[in-house]
């Protein structure tokens, strides 16, 4: 019997191999780091006399608390201050490399890897943050974990692991024009629920996911975590091997040359046995939006909110009567017509290049919906240069949108981009919970373009209906 | 970690069951960026009660917990373990532990004693009859003895090796140190490093300004 792309990743880590139900040891080729998980793990490294194993394997970012705006002046917030100045004297003192506020590549942890060439196949790849799976988009085993996991990673390079469950995820077919990456995984999300991928790498194979870029590939993956799986896998590609190539810390000449060799050798074979396995149609899809108060709770936008009385089961049902009283929305209502305050671009799901042109390419020469404010956030600092050279920032300023410096911002509200109680909005991040985006805020996730097509027309939209405007 | 074979001290009568991580540290604290100086949030919300135990001159120097069962539900915050021992708990006793609680005490070299429903209310009483005594926690025995009582407790085989041995999981990790080295050697020399950090050229990034 064959193997599966993530038991080959597996393998090709194990340090030692547990015995009598013992975890595995597991090697971890980058660990990425960031200023809210991190500072009880070194503070641990202090107090028990230890160093950092590999500094040559670690990177830091500044993310989840930086203010998208004024930048250059001291950080309001103390407690995000404090997490700031925490992890810069960390970073000095065990010599990690970091990437402050103001740096040309600062930005979301998950955009950062990637976009340095540091994200490869055939890597293990951590951070103590959950949609670490973002990076299984080229081919590496990339999971988030907790504070004392950070701090174990960090004095040994290893993690003491039980072996993962494989799960299928096969789209057929072509997107239909106007669907997105976006819109598979909430429909992924929306079919196997939010509990279904729970200890499973999933793989996402099939016609649809091969077509996809690699930046769309990386927001597949991303939410991967949010269908309760620990990781999600694309086998890496002539697309992945052509995104790698040229960035400042792919491999060249001759190690180019015995990377790919390796990269080739990279895919699931035919006969290995997956212990689940889902199939959707691409051709089914359209765009998605949410409806409820987690990932799971999605509909095409065409549809209406459901009503809770007609759900058979008893749990779904309760969370989804739950869902629509804190969303301030009535059954029968049509997606459409729902209206929205605030329309945020962003996060490392949908906060590269290719998601901000896409979004531009519809706001073009329209007028944002009176009323409605939009925020743009890159993804990173590079993210906003490359869209600043392209004259984007133009487009979104011009249409009345925010032009922010990167950051996670509104993804997560832990920064001064919330959302005020009761308001509502159309977003591109991954997390619709109760107060995620601001106590009391109201989240419909949603791909670049529907956001786009929200901020024009004021209502839940797809860019199709701003042609028959 | 300090290896743990015996441990004498005073113990804490906390006769209520299923304490949870939120009375045991409250949301509050949890915005530190350090792992130590947690005594002060220990049970925070109760400590302001002068009658609560903790606050009782006999009790200052507690460091064996005699609690009800269920104790440790709720979230999965290491914080919990960490204010227990910041007031200085060496031993958590109790018919029953939250899961989570549990495995991260371990981690954490908090040794949590699981003692029959009957035995810890027998402690209880002994402990009211004269407060402020001690008790003596013997890992290697695993029993609690108090005077003439002695109590037999459980926790499982790997555990307790890992707690006599004062292993936490990175020092455990650490034993096979030469098995990392080993694999180390073998990675191929063409996989990434952060280090020299290599990137496109720097460019000034100009802040983005409140809109009015
Ligand atoms: S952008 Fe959102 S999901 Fe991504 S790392 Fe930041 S907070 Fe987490």
């Amino acid at each position: 019997m064959g193997t599966t792309l993530a038991e080959k990743l597996w393998q090709n880590h194990v340090v030692k191999k547990g015995e009598d139900g013992a975890p595995d040891l597991l090697y971890i080729d980058l660990h990425m780091i960031h200023e809210v998980t991190s500072p009880q793990a070194f503070e641990g490294l202090r107090l028990a006399s230890r160093t950092v194993r590999r500094p040559d394997l670690t990177i830091a970012t500044e993310d989840h608390n930086t203010p998208t705006l004024d930048i250059d002046k001291p950080i309001a917030d103390l407690t995000s201050r404090t997490q700031i100045d925490t992890l810069r004297a960390n970073a000095q003192e065990f010599g990690i490399r970091l990437h402050s506020l103001g740096d040309a590549d600062q930005g979301v942890v998950h955009v950062v890897g990637p976009q340095l060439g540091l994200t490869q196949p055939g890597m293990t790849v951590v951070c103590g943050d959950s949609h670490t799976s973002t990076h299984g988009a080229f081919g590496a085993l990339a999971f988030g974990i907790g504070t004392s996991e950070v701090e174990h990673v960090l004095a040994t390079q290893t993690l003491p692991l039980k072996p993962f469950k494989t799960m299928a995820v096969t789209v057929n077919g072509t997107l239909p024009e106007g669907t997105t990456a976006k819109d598979i995984i909430l429909a992924v999300i929306a079919k196997i629920g939010t509990g279904g991928g729970q200890g499973y790498v999933l793989e996402y194979r099939g016609e649809a996911i091969t077509t996809l870029s690699m930046e769309a590939r990386m927001t597949v993956c991303n939410m991967s975590i949010e269908a309760g799986a620990r990781a999600g896998l694309i086998a890496p590609d002539e697309t992945t091997f052509a995104y790698v190539e040229g960035r400042p810390h792919a491999p060249s000449g001759k190690d180019w040359d015995e990377a790919l060799a390796y990269w080739r050798t990279l895919v699931t074979d035919d006969d290995a046995v997956f212990d689940a396995e889902v199939v959707l149609e691409a051709s089914d899809l359209e765009p998605f939006a949410t409806w409820g108060t987690n990932p799971g709770q999605g509909l095409p936008l065409s549809a209406s909110v459901p009503d809770p009385a007609g759900m058979v089961d008893e749990n779904e049902r309760l969370a989804a009567e739950k869902a629509l009283a804190y969303m301030g929305l009535t059954p029968g209502t049509r997606l459409k017509d729902i209206s929205v305050d605030t329309v945020f671009l962003g996060s490392c799901t949908n906060g590269r290049i290719e998601d901000l042109r896409a979004a531009a390419a519809v706001l073009k020469g329209r007028t944002k919906a009176e009323g409605v404010r939009m925020l743009v956030v890159p993804g990173s600092a590079r993210v906003r240069l490359q869209a600043e050279a392209e004259g984007l920032d133009k487009v979104f300023t011009e249409f009345g949108a925010e032009w922010r410096n990167a950051g996670c911002s509104m993804c997560l509200g832990m920064n001064p981009d919330q959302l005020a109680p009761e308001e509502r909005s159309a977003s591109t991040s991954n997390r619709n919970f109760e107060g995620r985006q601001g106590k009391g805020g109201r989240t419909h996730l949603v791909s670049p373009l529907v956001a786009a097509a929200t901020a024009v027309r004021g209502t839940l939209s797809s860019p199709a209906d701003l042609d028959k405007d | 970690m300090d290896k743990f074979t015996t441990h004498t001290g005073v113990a804490v009568p906390l006769p209520r069951s299923n304490v949870d991580t939120d009375q045991i540290i409250p949301a509050v604290y949890l915005k530190r960026v350090t792992r130590t100086g947690f005594e002060d949030a220990l049970f925070a919300a109760w400590r302001s009660d002068p009658d609560f135990v903790l606050n009782k001159d006999q009790y200052r120097n507690g460091s064996i917990l005699v609690a009800g069962p269920d104790f440790g539900t709720g979230s999965s915050r290491e914080h919990a373990v960490w204010a227990l021992k910041d007031y200085g708990f060496k031993v958590v006793i109790a018919s029953r532990f939250a899961d989570i609680f549990r495995g991260n005490s371990g981690k954490q070299g908090l040794l949590t004693a699981e003692v029959a429903q009957g035995d810890v209310e027998l402690l209880w009483k002994v402990l009211e009859e004269e407060p402020g005594r001690t008790l003596t926690v013997s890992l290697e025995d695993r029993t609690v003895s108090c005077g003439d009582v002695t109590v037999p407790f459980e926790i499982d085989d790997y555990t307790r090796w890992r707690l006599m041995e004062g292993l936490d999981d990175i020092g455990l990790t650490l034993k096979d140190e030469a098995a990392i080295t080993a694999f180390e050697s073998t990675r191929e020399a063409w996989r990434p490093t952060t280090l020299p950090a290599k990137h496109l050229p720097p460019v000034e990034i100009e802040s983005a300004r409140p809109s009015r």
